[in-house]
């Protein structure tokens, strides 16, 4: 579904990504996996146009996405729940669903969606009218993923979704990735939370330093010596 | 001071007040949405009332006519104007986009004195705006009550563009996290253009409107009424638009009532705009009805 090849990105004089490949076909959940800094959140910026590739290529079932700007990617279907949230404080629970179907014109399929989305996330049915940055930080995040999936997503992106939040939500979101998943969409996940990502991934791209070193099977890298000791913290 | 002295100042208030208002919005959605300060934005406003000028005299248009064609005109210059001088520096520093701004507005002065010449002109009377109405002892030009009237519904459709249609939604978001909008699949370049569109169309009415009650132009006319517009936007919050209304009432207000009660005063009424903007600032930074953040310009 989705191929990335040698992908580089520079900002200014750092060379963020350096000539990443890995790709994400498609009804599969994916992981990128790799240390603070090792270009995890630019790869995916790269995907939906946020930054511009010096050099390699993105295609999306054979279209190039490089030169599309974000709305137009979106448009695809490539949508991405952003590192640190992103919604929008300063307006509703309900004002960032509507924005998330922001693509869309079918009112009526909307507002389903969204009573779909409430009854996923109960919580945000009770704050849909409370400005969501008033809202604790792992309502934030269900409001993220609720606002993504209200675009109807062909292939999600989700960056860190699991940062900062007590294990019960932690557990709760990566439930959700998973039916979101069984229902047909397509999930590349980036995660420092290692574990669980690999857990429910079909498949792992660990990222070191803007190169992909490792590859394979999820649960064959949780049961690579390598990864163990580098992103599980298991005895050096 | 007598009653009937009393409620003549008090339309003149209320309809320079409005005017105000009308010019602050422009400022505080451009800044709201764009983090920038327009300063070509009274020359956007000097616009306004030559196009409506040059479209009665020059085309011979109905008056309604030549309004509507000058709003147009109006909010097209200011789209225009967001592509050439703003768009293209949209990540540069905001020291460069500062200057683009001021040059802009100096630019568009210059022109206007080449193009419309320095000698004020006249705008030609059109008799629904120029009739003396009476209410008892209280008289008035007709076009100071039509100010406040028309402000209202100008202000009303904004407000319900902007809190009540998608594009407003888009407008809120992008103003307030850009790459987020992007996410969302939202056109940002055509949502920045249509808030400049809008907000050049509010200092187009205003412009209008202005020539009407103090019917001369001239090409620097634009400098004052947007200086102060400017410092009523930071009065009342700059980036709210309910705080541009507020402080263009402020300021409407306190310099008629300067004008009429303090009259030694009346060489000072501009000045105190800025004392205002003073004592506002020390007493609430981010103005009457700012959030208390602070915002590094
Ligand atoms: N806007 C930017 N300007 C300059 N350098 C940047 C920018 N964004 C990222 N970088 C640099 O690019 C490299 C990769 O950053 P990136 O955000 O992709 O890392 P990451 O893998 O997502 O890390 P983390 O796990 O901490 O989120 C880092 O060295 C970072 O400092
Ligand atoms: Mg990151």
């Amino acid at each position: 579904m989705l191929r990335i090849e040698n992908l580089s990105v520079h900002y200014g004089g750092i060379h963020a990504l350096q000539g990443a490949s890995f790709e994400v076909p498609e009804g599969k959940i994916v992981t990128l996996i790799g240390a603070n800094g090792a270009g995890k959140s630019t790869s995916l910026k790269a995907i939906v146009g946020l930054v511009k590739p010096s050099s390699g290529s993105i295609t999306l079932n054979g279209e190039s996405l490089v030169n599309l700007a974000t709305k137009d990617i979106v448009r695809r279907g490539v949508v991405l729940a952003p590192e640190g949230r992103r919604i929008f404080p300063n307006l509703t629970t309900e004002e960032n669903l509507e924005l998330g179907a922001f693509a869309r014109s079918d009112k009526a399929g909307v507002q389903a969606d969204k009573h779909k989305m409430f009854q996923l996330f109960p919580r945000l049915e009770e704050r849909r009218k409370q400005k969501a940055g008033t809202m604790s930080g792992g309502e934030q995040q269900m409001l993220a993923v609720a606002r993504a999936l209200m675009s109807r997503p062909k292939l999600l992106m989700m960056d860190e979704p699991s940062l900062g939040l007590a294990p019960l939500i932690v557990k709760m979101i990566f439930d959700i990735v998973r039916t979101i998943a069984a229902e047909g969409t397509t999930i590349l996940l980036v995660e420092q939370n290692a574990k669980a990502a690999l857990e429910i991934a079909d498949y792992g791209y660990v990222l070191e330093t803007g190169r992909i070193t490792m590859s394979g099977p999820g649960k064959e890298l949780l049961a690579n010596d390598g990864v163990r000791k580098a992103y599980l913290g298991e005895g050096l | 001071m007598e009653l009937s002295t009393f409620f003549q100042q008090l339309t003149n208030a209320l309809s320079l007040g409005s005017l105000y208002a009308l010019i602050a919005i422009g400022y505080t959605m451009v800044y709201g949405i764009l983090r920038l300060i327009n300063f070509a934005h009274g020359d956007v406003f000097m616009l306004g009332a030559y196009f409506a000028f040059y479209a009665v005299t020059a085309l011979a248009m109905p008056w309604w006519v030549a309004f509507v064609v000058a709003l147009a005109l109006t909010a097209a210059f200011g789209m225009g104007l967001e592509r050439v001088a703003y768009r293209p520096l949209r990540d540069s520093p905001k020291i460069s986009v500062m200057i683009s701004a001021i040059g802009a507005s100096f630019l568009i002065e210059n022109v206007g004195i080449v193009l419309f010449g320095g000698r004020p002109k006249s705008f030609p009377s059109i008799p629904l705006f120029d009739t003396v109405v009476h209410f008892g002892s209280v008289s008035m030009l007709s076009v100071s009550l039509f100010i406040p009237v028309i402000t209202a519904v100008v202000l009303g459709a904004l407000l319900w563009i902007v809190h009540g249609t998608k594009t407003g939604l888009a407008m809120r978001a992008v103003s307030t996290d850009l790459d987020a909008a992007r996410l969302m699949a939202i056109d940002v370049n055509k949502t920045i253009s249509l808030t400049f569109g809008i907000g050049s169309l509010l200092a187009g009415v205003g412009g209008i409107m202005w020539t009407m009650k103090y019917p001369q132009l001239n090409p620097l006319m634009g400098v004052m009424p947007g200086l102060k517009c400017f410092i009523a936007a930071v009065i009342g919050g700059i980036g709210n638009i309910q705080g541009a209304v507020l402080g263009g009432f402020l300021l409407g207000m306190i310099e008629i009532m300067i004008v009429a009660f303090l009259p030694e005063l009346t060489g000072y009424r501009d000045a105190f705009a800025f004392v205002l903007l003073i004592v506002v600032l020390l007493v609430k930074p981010a103005g009457l009805l700012g959030k208390n953040q602070t915002v590094k310009v």
